[in-house]
């Protein structure tokens, strides 16, 4: 993602536009090296309401200056960074690309690790890799040799203006890779400062472990994250269309970049080597 | 400096609450710049404007509306709004409990400690039966106005509460399609697990560093003092040569440093 504005930037971070790739670059390992695409493993929630005006039109979020009220198009602004109270070194994008040395802009798996034996504490959020063209049988040898070993590469690497930890899985057969903390973005429980551990009453732990063995699944199950809150905003938003209450219709041109995109649809397309 | 803590809640398990304080477990750490209006090279502000006329729409004017079609929507009043909301609750309740490597990685979200809260007793002593059983818990709550799931774990001496991300949110592999093109050779696969063999270790987060974040920080101050460094371009390059030919030279070139090292 681009280095993150202000809180308020109405940048939508991690939005898939378009259907193009979050990213494309290079994994490799040793000397082999595999050209792919990262894709969101993730959807953006499907609840996210669009702002209206008062007669239904759809709004834009825009910047504007403060004193002469004046709208900023994206070529009037620029990126600060705030040295003194009020006192900003600009830094350009291309200053940004500048800084990341050519090695660290490949996926460079120079660790293999069980891939079991990371903390889900690490973990941020998920990407597909897709193989470029011609790049098919590298990517395999890479899937297939690390589902068999129970191996999960380690790198980092530098896209769009920051820095990634990643460990990439194989996951039936495809690639993901799962962005990950550095070590020192994770508190420790002294520096949140909680209490020395004091010894429990061996008779409360069996207590606990046998509530623990009563309420046991061998499975985890999806289904137990349902999203109570959107389900019930759908309803609503049925019950209130069956009644036409509060509907609105408004031209609109289509923003390509706004269109819904079936992101299950485009990885398919990107794993099955079709345009 | 102890941290503040965000919420106060209390697990719920059967008849048994155990009182936790939630603090966040992450520190983020990314590099942060502000929008700037290029001209007076002063903080931007936003607004919301009709694209079509460019006028300004007040905050209070602002409507909130669902899309079921594109350009239809239905509108949903702060009323509205307001009775999704999930009635206020304290309790984490604890659905079920599956065994801690059962939930993928892609599931975990955002990591809080749950630090107790005045009674210490049956605190660690869940701590402890979590992890004697090497189980955790799938855990429903309600925190400022909205439904959470979550995993709640035993790590080290204390509990961690995972927000986990919704049935529909995640993609998984089971959902695409196998890949196409060419198998890769008996002797290619052999030559690649020899090629991850070597290169195979215990996972140590301290190993990696955000370098980059540092660069930033480093370019950031000398421009500060006037003496931004003349940075070049980066040309990308491109390798191709036959795959069992690049595995040969990798394993190769490992060797060579291992015995250097040796």
């Amino acid at each position: 993602m681009p280095p993150r504005a202000s809180r308020k930037q109405a940048e939508p971070e991690e939005e898939n536009a378009g259907g193009r790739p979050f990213w494309s670059g290079t994994l490799t390992f040793g000397l082999v090296s595999v050209p792919v695409s990262l894709f969101p493993a993730t959807r953006s929630n499907r609840t996210s309401l669009r702002m209206l005006g008062p007669d239904g039109q759809p709004l834009a979020r825009k910047y504007y200056a403060e004193k002469t009220g004046k709208d900023l198009d994206a070529d009037e602004v620029v990126r600060g960074f705030e040295v003194n109270k009020e006192k900003y070194v600009i830094v350009t994008d291309e200053e940004l690309e500048r800084l990341a040395p050519e090695k660290t802009r490949d996926i460079d798996l120079k660790q293999f690790v069980p891939a079991e034996s990371i903390p889900p504490l690490y973990f941020e959020r998920g990407y597909f890799l897709t193989p470029a063209a011609g790049s098919q049988k590298a990517y395999k040898l890479l899937a297939e040799t690390m589902d068999k070993s129970g191996l999960a590469g380690i790198a980092t690497f530098v896209m769009r203006g920051k820095e990634y930890l990643v460990a990439i899985f194989s996951d039936k057969g495809i690639l993901r890779a799962e962005t990950m903390r550095f070590a020192d973005e994770l508190r420790s429980p002294a520096d949140v400062g909680l209490p020395e551990k004091k010894a429990p009453a061996k008779a409360t732990v069996s207590k606990f472990e046998k509530m623990i063995a009563t309420k046991s699944k061998k499975q985890f199950s999806p289904a137990k994250l349902a999203d109570k809150q959107t389900d019930s905003l759908l309803k609503l938003v049925k019950k209130k269309e069956k009644k036409r209450e509060n509907v609105v219709k408004v031209e609109e041109e289509v923003d390509t970049d706004r269109k819904v995109v079936d992101l299950v649809k485009i990885l398919k397309q990107s794993l099955g080597g079709k345009k | 400096m102890a941290a503040r803590a965000i919420w106060k809640g209390e697990i719920k398990l059967g008849t048994t609450k155990v009182p936790v304080k939630l603090y966040s477990a992450v520190q983020d750490r990314t590099v942060r710049f502000h929008v700037l209006d290029d001209r007076a090279k002063k903080r931007v502000k936003q607004h919301m404007v009709n694209p079509d006329s460019g006028e300004e729409v007040a905050s209070e004017e602002v409507q909130k509306g669902y899309e079921i079609e594109p350009g239809r929507y239905v509108i949903l009043t702060q009323e509205d709004l307001e009775k999704l909301q999930p009635p206020p609750s304290r309790d984490i309740e604890i659905v079920e409990f599956v065994p801690q490597t059962k939930i993928s990685e892609q599931w975990y979200e955002r990591p809080y400690y749950a630090g107790p809260d005045g009674e210490e007793k049956d605190y660690f002593a869940l701590v402890e039966a979590l992890r004697n059983k090497e189980s955790e818990g799938i855990a429903h709550w309600v925190m400022r106005n909205k439904y959470y799931a979550g995993a709640l774990r035993a790590v080290g001496d204390y509990l961690l509460l995972f927000t986990l991300r919704d049935a529909n949110e995640v993609i998984l592999a089971d959902d695409l399609t196998k890949l196409s093109g060419a198998a890769p050779t008996q002797k290619e696969l052999a030559m690649a697990k020899q090629l991850i063999e070597m290169l195979q270790g215990e996972f140590d987060p301290k190993e990696y560093k955000d370098e980059y974040r540092d660069r930033v920080m480093e370019f950031i101050e000398k421009k500060a003092k006037g003496r931004a460094p003349r940075l070049k371009a980066v040309k990308p390059k491109r390798q191709t040569a036959a795959l069992d030919n690049v595995l040969a030279k990798s394993i190769e070139s490992l060797r060579k440093k291992e015995k250097r090292a040796a």
